[in-house]
C-alpha cells in the first residue's frame, strides 16, 4: 500500500472528473475527516485516514481491501473505474441518465442503453460525456458514456444506442471475483 | 423452398386430435354409431308425426325393422293397441319436463356416468333379445316416464332398464359402500394378522397396546428384511412414549438402557445419522425434544433477508419487493431489519434492489450474535472469521458506517464474497485481511469488541447442510474444539480490556455440541481473566452452565 504518484493521481482525477466534474474536491476535502487515495495491488482505494492508520498494521500480502475500491490501473497505466465506486460517483454526478423499468434488466445484464429504454437524460449532455445511470426510482444502477448528445437523442430511432455501458451493479453477481 | 406435395402422405383434414370438443361428445358418439344410420337424428315435429303414423302398424308385429320410428315404438309393448296410439306422442315430451323438474344438479353431474352405464347394459341386452337392440335412444326417455319397481337389477334385461335414475344412483352407491366395507374389513384382517405375527410391534394407537421391545431374534430378522420406515417410525414414537413415562409403561424386566439402545438404532436408521452423532444428540436432549430436533432438521428454513439501513428503510424495501411479486413478512418483534420471504416470482438474489445493496440474504439466527455484540458508533471492532460478510455488514450498519471494522478470514477465496458484499452494501469503514485468526493479537490488538464466529462441525444447521449427518465423527469435533479454543484465546487477547465503551467478546458457533461450546467457553474462563455476561437477548435458553 502506498500513496499515488503524481502521474497516477492525474490519471485518476481525469477519469473521475468525466463523471463528477469539479465535485472531486468534495471527495478529497470532507468535513468528517481526512480521506485519501491509496494504491494497493494496482487497485485504488478511497479511505479515511483513521482506517488507513489501522491498516498499516497489516502486511501487504495479507491486506485484501480497505475502505472503498474505486478501480484499478491497467498494465498500460490507464485507470479503469469499477462499479464499487458508484457509491461515491452517484451523489456528485453532473450528468445523469434514467432508464425505463423495462430496460433496467437489460442494462443490469451488461448491455448498452437504447433509445427505447431511455427514460430521461440531463439537459446539455455532450457526446462522450460520462454519465451515471439511474432507474426511474432514482436507484443508481451503474455508469457509462453518452453515445449521443441530448439534442441528437431526440431524433434517434428507437433501436439506436444512446449510452455505452461501462459498469453496472449486476457485476456484483457476474464478476464477484474480479470486483476489486 | 416450398413444401413438396406428396400424394402418398396425405394430410388429414378436419379438426385435429386436440381440437376442442364439447363435453360428453365422447359418450354420445358411440350411441350414434350403434344406431348405424342417420335415422337417430332429431326429427322435426312434422316428421315425428309422420313417423308415428307410419309406425303404428309396424309396432304390432315387433319386428326389428330399421326405421326412424322404431326407437319410440318398441318400448310400448306393454300397452294395448288403442292406448299406444294416442299415448306415444305425449310420452316424448313429458319425460323431458319431468327430468328437468325432478333432477337437481347432482343428478346432472351423474348423467354422463349413467349414460355409459346404460350403454353397457344395452349391449348385454342386445345379445339376449333382438327387439331391444335399438332401444337406446328412447330408453333414456322412457326411463323417466315409466316408473317401475324391478330391484332385480342388471340381469333382468327389460325390467332393469326401467329404474329411475335416482334409484340407479342409489343402488350404485350402495354397491360401492358394500365394496368399501369389504375392503376395510380385509385390511383390518391383514392388520390383525401382522399384529399377531408381531415381528414389528405395530401397537395400534387406538388399542393402546403396551409397547414391547423386540427380542434379539426379531431384531436379527429385521436386518434381513427390507427396510420398513413406517414401522420404524411407529416404533420410535412408542418408544419415546414409554421413555416419557417409564415406570408406568415399561415392560417388566427390561432396562431403560435397552429401550434407549433400540431408540438410538431406530433414529440413526430413520433419520440417517451416523452412530456417533446420534449418540451425542441423544445425550443433549430428552427423548421428546430429541424427536422435535431431528424433525426440525429435516425441514427447510425460511429464506430471510436483512434490510441494509445504510441505504434504505425496511418499509420502503418491503414495498419495493412486494411490487416485484415477492410475498414477505417482518421477521419478528425482536428484529427491526429482518424480513421473511415466503415465495417469490423473481429470483430473490438478483433483483435490482439486491444488486443496489438494499438488502442481503441472511439467516435469521445469524443476526443474533451481532445483536448480542451491539457494536457502538465510532468503535474499533474485529470480526475474526468474517466470510461471507453477513455479520460484518450488519455490524457496519449498526455502527452507521463509522469507526473501524477489521474483517478477517483465513480463506482468501471466501474473502472475495466479503469484499463484494461490503461494497454492494456501501460499507466503507472496513479493512479486509487474510490472516489466520490464531496469529491475530500479534498483528493488532486493542479492539473494543470482537466477534468470533468460530469454524465448527455445523451440527446446528443440519437443515442447511445434511451431509453433516454422516460425515462428522468424534475426531472432527475434537479437532474443531481445539481450533476453537486457540481462536477464542487469541480473540480474548485482541480485546482492549480498558476500553471505555466496550471490552466485549461474542463467541458463537453453528454447532450444538457441548465440546464446541460450553467446553470451549469453560476453557477460556479458566485460562483468561474473563467473565460471562448476559447476551442482552430477551429470548433463548441457557446452555449447560453451572
Amino acid at each position: 500500500m502506498r500513496p499515488l504518484t503524481d502521474d497516477e493521481t492525474k490519471v485518476l482525477f481525469e477519469k473521475l472528473s468525466k463523471y463528477i466534474g469539479e465535485n472531486i474536491k468534495l471527495l478529497v476535502d470532507r468535513p468528517d475527516g481526512i480521506y485519501c487515495f491509496r494504491l494497493q495491488n494496482d487497485r485504488v482505494y478511497y479511505v479515511s485516514e483513521k482506517i488507513l492508520k489501522l491498516a498499516t498494521n497489516i502486511s501487504r500480502d495479507k491486506l485484501v481491501s480497505l475502505g472503498t475500491c474505486f478501480g484499478k490501473f491497467t498494465k498500460t497505466q490507464k485507470f479503469r473505474l469499477h462499479i464499487t465506486a458508484l457509491d461515491f460517483l452517484a451523489p456528485y454526478a453532473k450528468f445523469k441518465v434514467w432508464v425505463k423499468p423495462g430496460a433496467e434488466q437489460s442494462f443490469l445484464y451488461g448491455n448498452h442503453i437504447l433509445k427505447s429504454g431511455l427514460g430521461r437524460i440531463t439537459e446539455n449532455t455532450e457526446r462522450y460525456q460520462g454519465v451515471v445511470v439511474y432507474s426511474m426510482a432514482d436507484v443508481p444502477l451503474g455508469f457509462g458514456v453518452a453515445a449521443k448528445s441530448t439534442q441528437e437523442c431526440r431524433r434517434m430511432d428507437p433501436m439506436a444506442i444512446v449510452v455505452f455501458h461501462q459498469a453496472d451493479i449486476g457485476e456484483y453477481v457476474r464478476k464477484e471475483d474480479t470486483l476489486t | 423452398m416450398g413444401r413438396k406435395l406428396d400424394p402418398t402422405n396425405k394430410q388429414k383434414r378436419g379438426p385435429g386430435r386436440k381440437a376442442r370438443k364439447q363435453k360428453g361428445a365422447e359418450t354420445e358418439i358411440p350411441n350414434f354409431l350403434l344406431e348405424g344410420d342417420s335415422a337417430s337424428k332429431r326429427l322435426g315435429s312434422r316428421a315425428r308425426k309422420r313417423a308415428v303414423k307410419r309406425s303404428v302398424p309396424t309396432s304390432q308385429p315387433k319386428k326389428p325393422e330399421k326405421s326412424e320410428i322404431e326407437p319410440k315404438q318398441t318400448k310400448k309393448a306393454g300397452f294395448s293397441d288403442e292406448n299406444s296410439e294416442w299415448l306415444k306422442p305425449a310420452k316424448r315430451k313429458r319425460p323431458v319436463a319431468q327430468s328437468d323438474s325432478e333432477c337437481d344438479s347432482e343428478a346432472e353431474e351423474e348423467e354422463v356416468q349413467e349414460g355409459s352405464e346404460g350403454e353397457a347394459r344395452e349391449e348385454d341386452v342386445g345379445a339376449g333379445g333382438e327387439e331391444e337392440a335399438e332401444t337406446d335412444d328412447d330408453e333414456m326417455v322412457d326411463d323417466y316416464g315409466v316408473a317401475e319397481d324391478s330391484d332385480e337389477g342388471e340381469e333382468e334385461g327389460s325390467d332393469g332398464e326401467e329404474l329411475l335414475p335416482i334409484e340407479r344412483a342409489a343402488k350404485k352407491q350402495k354397491k360401492l359402500e358394500r365394496e368399501l366395507e369389504e375392503d376395510s374389513e380385509e385390511e383390518e384382517d391383514e392388520e390383525e394378522e401382522t399384529g399377531s405375527e408381531g415381528d414389528a410391534p405395530l401397537a395400534a394407537a387406538d388399542e393402546m397396546e403396551k409397547f414391547q421391545l423386540p427380542t434379539s431374534e426379531e431384531r436379527a430378522r429385521e436386518g434381513l428384511l427390507p427396510l420398513d420406515l413406517q414401522s420404524i417410525h411407529q416404533r420410535i414414537k412408542d418408544n419415546v412414549d414409554v421413555l416419557g413415562h417409564f415406570s408406568a409403561k415399561r415392560e417388566e424386566g427390561r432396562e431403560r438402557g435397552e429401550y434407549l439402545a433400540l431408540l438410538k438404532q431406530d433414529l440413526a436408521m430413520y433419520y440417517s445419522y451416523n452412530t456417533y452423532l446420534i449418540e451425542q444428540i441423544m445425550d443433549l436432549f430428552p427423548p421428546a425434544e430429541l424427536i422435535d430436533f431431528l424433525e426440525a432438521n429435516e425441514i427447510q428454513r425460511p429464506v430471510t433477508i436483512r434490510t441494509n439501513t445504510l441505504k434504505t428503510r425496511r418499509r420502503d424495501l418491503a414495498q419495493a419487493l412486494i411490487n416485484r411479486g415477492v410475498n414477505l413478512d417482518p421477521l419478528g418483534k425482536w428484529s427491526k431489519v429482518g424480513l421473511v420471504i415466503f415465495d417469490s416470482s423473481v429470483p430473490i438474489g438478483a433483483t435490482p434492489e439486491y444488486l443496489a445493496g438494499h438488502y442481503i440474504l441472511q439467516g435469521a439466527s445469524s443476526l443474533l450474535p451481532v445483536m448480542a455484540l451491539a457494536p457502538q458508533e465510532g468503535e474499533k471492532v474485529l470480526d475474526m472469521s468474517a466470510a461471507p460478510g453477513g455479520k460484518t455488514t450488519y455490524m457496519a450498519q449498526l455502527m452507521k458506517n463509522t469507526g473501524v471494522i477489521v474483517a478477517n478470514d483465513v480463506s482468501a477465496e471466501r474473502l472475495k464474497s466479503v469484499v463484494g458484499n461490503l461494497h454492494r452494501l456501501g460499507v466503507s469503514n472496513t479493512v479486509v485481511c487474510n490472516y489466520d485468526g490464531r496469529s491475530f493479537p500479534k498483528v493488532m490488538g486493542g479492539f473494543d469488541r470482537v466477534l468470533l464466529d468460530a469454524p465448527c462441525t455445523g451440527t446446528g444447521v443440519i437443515a442447511k447442510d445434511p451431509s453433516v449427518k454422516t460425515s462428522k465423527d468424534q475426531a472432527d469435533v475434537l479437532r474443531h474444539a481445539h481450533l476453537q479454543k486457540e481462536l477464542l484465546l487469541s480473540a480474548i487477547d485482541s480485546v482492549d480490556a480498558d476500553s471505555e465503551s466496550g471490552g466485549y467478546l461474542v463467541y458463537c458457533t453453528c454447532s450444538i455440541m457441548v465440546e464446541e461450546n460450553e467446553w470451549v467457553v469453560d476453557y477460556a474462563l479458566k485460562k483468561r481473566n474473563v467473565k460471562l455476561v448476559p447476551a442482552g437477548l430477551d429470548f433463548g435458553k441457557e446452555g449447560f452452565s453451572r
